[in-house]
């Protein structure tokens, strides 16, 4: 529900921000929009200096040849010629990159779904559950690592232990090629599942009108048929949402893997944001980093599009 | 046994939901009992197979170590230090920022209000490294000003879209009035707009606060000494120094130690104010 039909009538300023005639200002019109300018001009400054300078700089930056301490060096397109023909490491972190965003973004819908789901149910103690489904998503990043870590040990670490009570010889988990980006999943479902999605869901199943769920009640649904035929796809609006977020978050994974396997073993977990921050942070190769940036945004922009794209054959937007 | 159908399902409802939120939230849990249990050992009965859930003996000196290992008590100041001020700046100009948009009429301002939101979208690599060569030739590096200057404009999107929101949903009428009486701009702003958004800002410094603790791109760039860094970057400095200990002893149960202790501000806060960051989102008309 929108506020405009809280209260009533449409106010006089959503009005004429709908119509958004051209701007005849009078002296008053002026006086007003100089103050409007200038309680924005923080962001406006920012934005210039920290965003949009940035971006053009890191444009300039993807076609030289730059290490900070010299000039940057106009190269053309070398670098991506040579990101694309030479460089092994390039295509290999695309290619983990890709699995671990292909492997990583269903559980974690599923998984915050669900627990949406099991929130939504009336019961007592509601709340103390809400923060315990909630606290790995507020653990530090670095600490969720560490203790994984020690989760995952093969051997003696807990994972293993506990497969080793019903007769399975654990792997290596992140010290596997196998494992490793398994391993990094298991570790990010877990932080994030109970976290901001799991409470967009929430937030959109309490929005489903009671009415709709008795009538089904009434013709006898079942329990789990009322899920899949009246909740899920009343939530497809925010599940596309939540979609499109958690990608664009999966292709900038870094910390996990920075932390826990520095892109091991053998580059199985060597992440683009990886190769990224090696290029430009440990070896000074500023110019051929930003083009690795570029290529990290159209990947985003492609997936974001194509995903657009596909959803009106599955998303359902209420039509009240 | 003569209890009918519908009421046997109902409890058996009952039970499996139950199940369900205890069997979840054991996984939640059980990664944090293992930490604390580990926490408490010392490296050989880390290596005990089976392994003791509850350590013989039980080492609470480790929680005394880890501050003398590595400057621990240093890192969270230096976090909290950050976030402090990161957040007076990125709350006070990401509200005026939130007023202009939200209470005047200007050329432009919907199209620059789709450009800031359209930055929410944008990773920021695009822009990480010409900043980072801004901040090295201003000489920033391995101080907290790259980490803290850019919130004193306008801060982050996110705020500035939530607050707009809040600003937008209280009536017009209020801050008329206040013209009508001679306020001005400064004033609507500082006696009625801040203080009717005091929820809002407070689920803002709450969320801020935990973006801060768990910051950890930015921060590694910038951050070199030892007693600069925050705690995401000085937990990393001890697993990377205590795995390549000379010594070659496994320090797992002193990195527990430091994960737990280090988890435990947000977690507490997050338990605490929790009803206070709920009321604030809702209220804001982020949800409806």
């Amino acid at each position: 529900m929108s506020h405009r039909t809280m209260h009533g009538a449409p106010t006089r300023e959503s009005l004429t921000t709908r119509i958004s005639r051209p701007f005849r200002l009078g002296v008053l019109g002026w006086y007003e929009a100089r103050w409007g300018l200038f309680f924005i001009a923080p962001w406006i400054l920012g934005f210039l200096v920290f965003q949009f300078g940035p971006m053009l700089a890191s444009v300039y930056f993807s076609f030289t040849d730059y290490n900070v301490l010299r000039p940057a060096r106009w190269i053309g397109l070398d670098n991506y010629q040579y990101m694309v023909t030479t460089d092994p490491r390039f295509w290999k972190s695309i290619q983990v990159t890709v699995y671990y965003v292909v492997l990583r973004v269903p559980p974690t819908i599923v998984g915050a779904l669900t627990c949406a789901i099991i929130l939504n149910q009336s019961i007592r103690g509601r709340v103390v559950y809400r923060t315990l489904f909630f606290i790995p998503s507020i653990t530090p990043g670095v600490a969720a690592i560490l203790v994984w870590t020690w989760v995952l040990n093969p051997h003696y670490g807990l994972l293993n232990y506990m497969l080793d009570q019903v007769g399975i010889e654990g792997p290596s988990w992140l010290g596997d090629p196998d494992w490793a980006v398994p391993s990094l999943v298991m570790l990010g479902v877990w932080g994030s599942i109970g976290g901001t999605s799991a409470i967009i869901f929430l937030s959109a199943l309490q929005d489903i009108p009671e009415s709709l769920l008795d009538a089904a009640r009434v013709d006898g649904a079942t329990w789990l048929r009322e899920q899949l035929h009246i909740t899920i796809p009343l939530l497809t609006p925010a599940i596309f949402f939540v979609l499109v977020l958690t990608i664009i978050g999966t292709f900038q994974a870094f910390t996990a893997a920075f932390v826990s396997t520095n892109g091991g073993p053998a580059y199985a977990t060597y992440f683009l944001v990886l190769h990224l921050y090696e290029r430009a942070f440990q070896s000074f190769q500023m110019g051929y980093a930003s083009a690795l940036a570029w290529v990290l945004v159209a990947f985003l922009l492609v997936f974001t599009y194509l995903q657009i794209q596909g959803s009106n054959r599955w998303v359902h937007y209420g039509g009240d | 046994m003569s209890a009918s159908l519908p009421a046997v399902r109902a409890t058996l409802r009952t039970l499996v939901i139950y199940g369900v939120y205890i069997g979840a939230s054991i996984l939640f849990v059980i990664p944090f009992v293992w930490a604390l249990s580990g926490s408490l050992k010392n490296p050989y009965q880390l290596e005990l197979f089976p392994p003791e859930w509850i350590p013989d003996p039980v080492l609470w000196r480790n929680y005394a170590e880890i501050w003398t290992i590595v400057p621990l008590g240093r890192f969270m100041w230096n976090t909290l230090f950050i976030a402090v001020l990161s957040l007076a700046g990125q709350l006070f100009t990401a509200s005026m920022v939130a007023y202009g948009f939200a209470k005047f009429r200007f050329p432009g301002r919907d199209v620059l209000f789709l450009l800031m939101l359209s930055t929410l979208m944008l990773p920021i690599h695009v822009s990480l490294i010409p900043r980072f060569v801004l901040f090295y030739k201003l000489k920033w590096v391995d101080t907290f000003l790259p980490l803290i200057v850019p919130n004193y404009f306008g801060g982050s999107a996110f705020a500035i879209f939530l607050l707009r929101q809040f600003f937008r949903n209280l009536p017009k009428e209020m801050d008329d009035a206040a013209r009508i009486d001679g306020a001005g701009y400064w004033r609507i702003f500082f006696q009625i707009l801040l203080p009717l958004s005091r929820s809002a800002l407070i689920a803002l410094t709450i969320l801020g606060f935990l973006a801060d603790w768990e910051d950890f791109l930015q921060p590694l760039i910038y951050l070199q000494s030892t007693d600069k860094l925050t705690v995401s970057i000085g937990l990393r400095f001890l697993a990377v120094t205590a795995s390549s200990d000379i010594s070659g002893d496994p320090t797992t149960h002193l990195l527990m130690a430091a994960s737990i202790v280090s988890s435990l501000p947000p977690i507490l806060l997050y338990v605490v104010a929790q009803r206070q960051l709920v009321q604030g989102l809702v209220l804001t008309g982020s949800k409806g």
